[in-house]
């Protein structure tokens, strides 16, 4: 995990250093465009002030460093340290993409089961095709039908995590409602195609498990069909609710991001695409790594986590296939 | 005692037994890729599919001619005018195609544009007709259309957007850009992708794990925003076409990572078997050996694996337009037509802006049901 932890950091470097200039020569330009005049001076001192003139690797290595020591740099545009320009941002994706992927789980999970049982069943192609059309459809335009039925039917305001009148407000128990009240479009929308993928996977599972041996031995012997269902075959096809993880991650956090800023919420997406415009490299910087770091340790604890309940994994022998 | 044989007098053909139906003989004579389409050809939505998409990919080369409009005419007189409707009954007397002229007027309490069918004014639709002049892929002039307004009439049959311009000619236009990202794009991704995947399969060892390192790592990076940061990072003075070349190599830069697995794994197999150890001793070079005699063994699964993830790359282009960071005008994408829609007041007053979503949905689906079948074309032993 440490040496992926590092080759995302030198990406994520290189990326935004990638466009020609620095903030500082967007600054110039926009100074000039307003036909102020520029300060070669100050703005030699500024440039020396933010390691700019140093060269690549040691700038590098001021980030890094900086970062372990919990200091993410200064974010050029609001002229203030990048840990206080995003405040609430980090907490909220994680809470957004935490409570997609439960949404995922509880719509999949009876959606799957149903579709292996009832194979080839109207119920069966019915739900298939829903999972189709939400594999289909572009994220942002689902956001905004959802958003607007949301606001014809609930009188949900429009935008945002919560209402207007808990925005930089202390954390209290009416906040926390208005969040979840609030929480739900983006969730819906965010969850609809990795929804569609996790049926299919969990579909496909149950498939191979329903046609074993002991599956058929428990319903020979008389166990009631549902119970011998619930007892071994879902047992065993579950890992992929825990394994799918890693690869709905990435998937997830992209999905936020996009739907963030249809939606402006008040997460990571919507300020990552400002700052990668205006070339504030610290703070774009700071979400990308942000955004990675989720997925890689997301990653790691669906490792751990898929050891410990699969014996098969955790006792690493090989397993008769 | 004596038992008594049967003996066959007829002469003894030692090939009767091996005999073929012409049936049976024409399937073992098949090459893999008549199997394949043999294959194909059963799976019924997979054929549907795909003939949808030749049809979309054909349309790319006439866009032109099947626009009734051009893709800057404006009608500054009907901006936001709503979709007409075809009629082809007109008090129950039959007159061919023709829609009803609008009558346009502004709302003055809440200042909204109005519009109203005229139902005394018929306008009857022309065909192969003469209209908005254009130049056919930019050089040849002509102005001839599948289908046009009446000369003197309007024919907007998913309505007109913010600037007056006919929805459904900017649709069929955008088709030309949206789908031939996907194709440029799996075209970069599938020769890095063959490239990095069979030189880590064929040789394995340390050139192996470093690809392997670099393939988990580009995986675990959440794909959209590092899409975003790559084409923020387009210097702005590019001209549109450049662009549009950027963005697919960008879509194509990380999406290989499949692609090298598979390859990978089909050759670390394949390298071990007898044909590919001839080849060596006959001294044939590694670049030989992969391209002539394993890639061959699996091109098929490639192609499937390939059709299944070109819609991600129409999804990704179409989102990256949306939100700016993608193509600009004047080139016309699906995405650049659903910026558009951005807002509230679309959805709510003018949803047919909304309507490029669906040949979006249409590409993405008739992607998925075809490379499904064909990646269960592919594999002969099912």
């Amino acid at each position: 995990m440490i040496p992926t932890l590092v080759a995302i950091s030198v990406i994520t470097f290189v990326i935004i250093q990638l466009p020609p200039g620095d903030y500082l020569s967007t600054y110039i330009a926009e100074l000039q465009s307003q036909g102020e005049n520029v300060d070669i001076e100050k703005i030699e001192a500024l440039r020396a002030q933010y390691g700019l003139d140093r060269p690549m690797i040691e700038q590098y290595g001021l980030w890094v460093l900086g970062m372990l020591q919990g200091d993410f740099g200064f974010s050029f545009e609001y002229q203030l340290p990048v840990s206080e320009v995003v405040g609430d941002r980090l907490f909220l994706t994680l809470v957004l993409n935490f409570a997609t992927i439960i949404f995922i789980w509880i719509i999949a999970f009876p959606i799957g089961i149903y579709s292996a049982t009832h194979q080839y069943s109207l119920g069966d192609y019915g739900l298939t095709f829903i999972g189709f059309i939400g594999l289909a459809t572009p994220n942002f335009l689902l956001a905004l039908v959802l958003l607007y039925l949301a606001n014809v039917w609930f009188g949900t305001s429009i935008g945002g995590l919560m209402d207007p009148e808990y925005i930089g407000q202390p954390w209290s128990t009416n906040k926390i409602i208005s969040v979840i009240e609030h929480l739900w479009v983006p969730v819906v929308v965010i969850g609809t195609s990795g929804t569609a993928g996790m049926i299919r996977r969990l579909r496909a599972n149950m498939l191979d498990e329903l046609q074993k041996q002991y599956f058929v031995t428990a319903k020979a012997k008389g166990l009631h069909p549902l119970r011998a269902l619930l007892k071994y075959p879902l047992r065993a096809s579950l890992n992929p609710f825990i394994a799918d993880i890693g690869n709905m991650l990435p998937q997830i956090v992209s999905g936020s991001a996009i739907v963030s800023m249809v939606l402006s919420l008040p997460t990571t997406g919507p300020m990552l695409i400002s700052a990668l415009q205006s070339q504030d490299m610290y703070l774009a910087g700071s979400f990308l790594i942000f955004l990675a770091l989720l997925t890689v340790v997301g990653m790691f604890l669906s490792d751990i986590a898929l050891a410990y309940l699969d014996p098969r994994i955790r006792l690493g022998g090989s397993a008769e296939k | 005692m004596t038992t008594k044989h049967f003996v066959n007098k007829a002469p003894f053909d030692p090939n009767a037994t091996e005999k073929l139906t012409p049936e049976q003989e024409r399937y073992y004579m098949a090459t893999q890729w008549q199997l394949m389409w043999w294959k194909l050809k059963r799976h019924r939505l997979a054929m549907i599919s795909g003939a949808v998409l030749a049809l979309m990919y054909f349309s790319v080369i006439i866009s032109e001619f099947l626009a009734p409009y051009a893709l800057t005419t404006r009608n500054t007189d009907f901006i936001y005018a709503p979709p007409q409707t075809i009629n082809f009954f007109h008090d129950g007397e039959f007159q061919g195609p023709f829609v009803y002229g609008l009558k346009y007027q502004l709302n003055m309490t809440n200042l909204k544009r109005e519009y109203q069918e005229d139902k005394q004014s018929i306008q009857k639709i022309r065909f192969f007709c003469k209209s908005d002049p254009y130049k056919f892929w930019g050089h040849v002039a002509s102005s001839t259309h599948l289908f046009c307004p009446s000369a003197t009439g309007t024919l907007f049959l998913l309505g007109t957007d913010r600037l007056g311009r006919d929805v459904l000619s900017r649709i069929i236009y955008g088709t030309r850009i949206s789908l031939t990202v996907g194709l440029l794009g799996i075209i970069f991704s599938f020769i890095i992708g063959i490239t990095i995947g069979g030189l880590a399969g064929y040789f394995g060892g340390w050139v192996d794990n470093l690809s392997q390192r670099a393939i988990e790592i580009i995986r675990s990076f959440p794909e959209l925003p590092l899409w975003m940061a790559l084409s923020a990072s387009l210097p702005v003075t590019w001209s549109p076409i450049l662009i549009y070349f950027g963005i697919t190599i960008i879509l194509g830069m990380l999406d290989w990572t499949g692609l090298a697995r598979a390859v990978r794994s089909k050759l670390l197999s394949l390298r071990e078997e007898d044909f590919a150890l001839a080849a060596q001793l006959m001294g044939a070079k590694p670049q030989r050996i992969i391209v002539r005699h394993l890639l061959p063994s699996f091109t098929s699964h490639l192609i499937a694996s390939a059709t299944l993830s070109i819609p991600s790359m129409i999804l990704g282009e179409t989102a990256l337009s949306f939100l700016g960071l993608g193509l600009r005008p004047p080139i016309t994408s699906w995405g650049v037509l659903l910026t558009e829609a951005q807002n509230m007041n679309a959805v709510e007053l003018y949803p047919w802006i909304m309507t490029p979503v669906i040949p979006v949905i249409i590409v993405v689906l008739a992607f998925n049901f075809f490379g499904d079948g064909l990646r269960d074309a592919a594999d002969p032993y099912r």
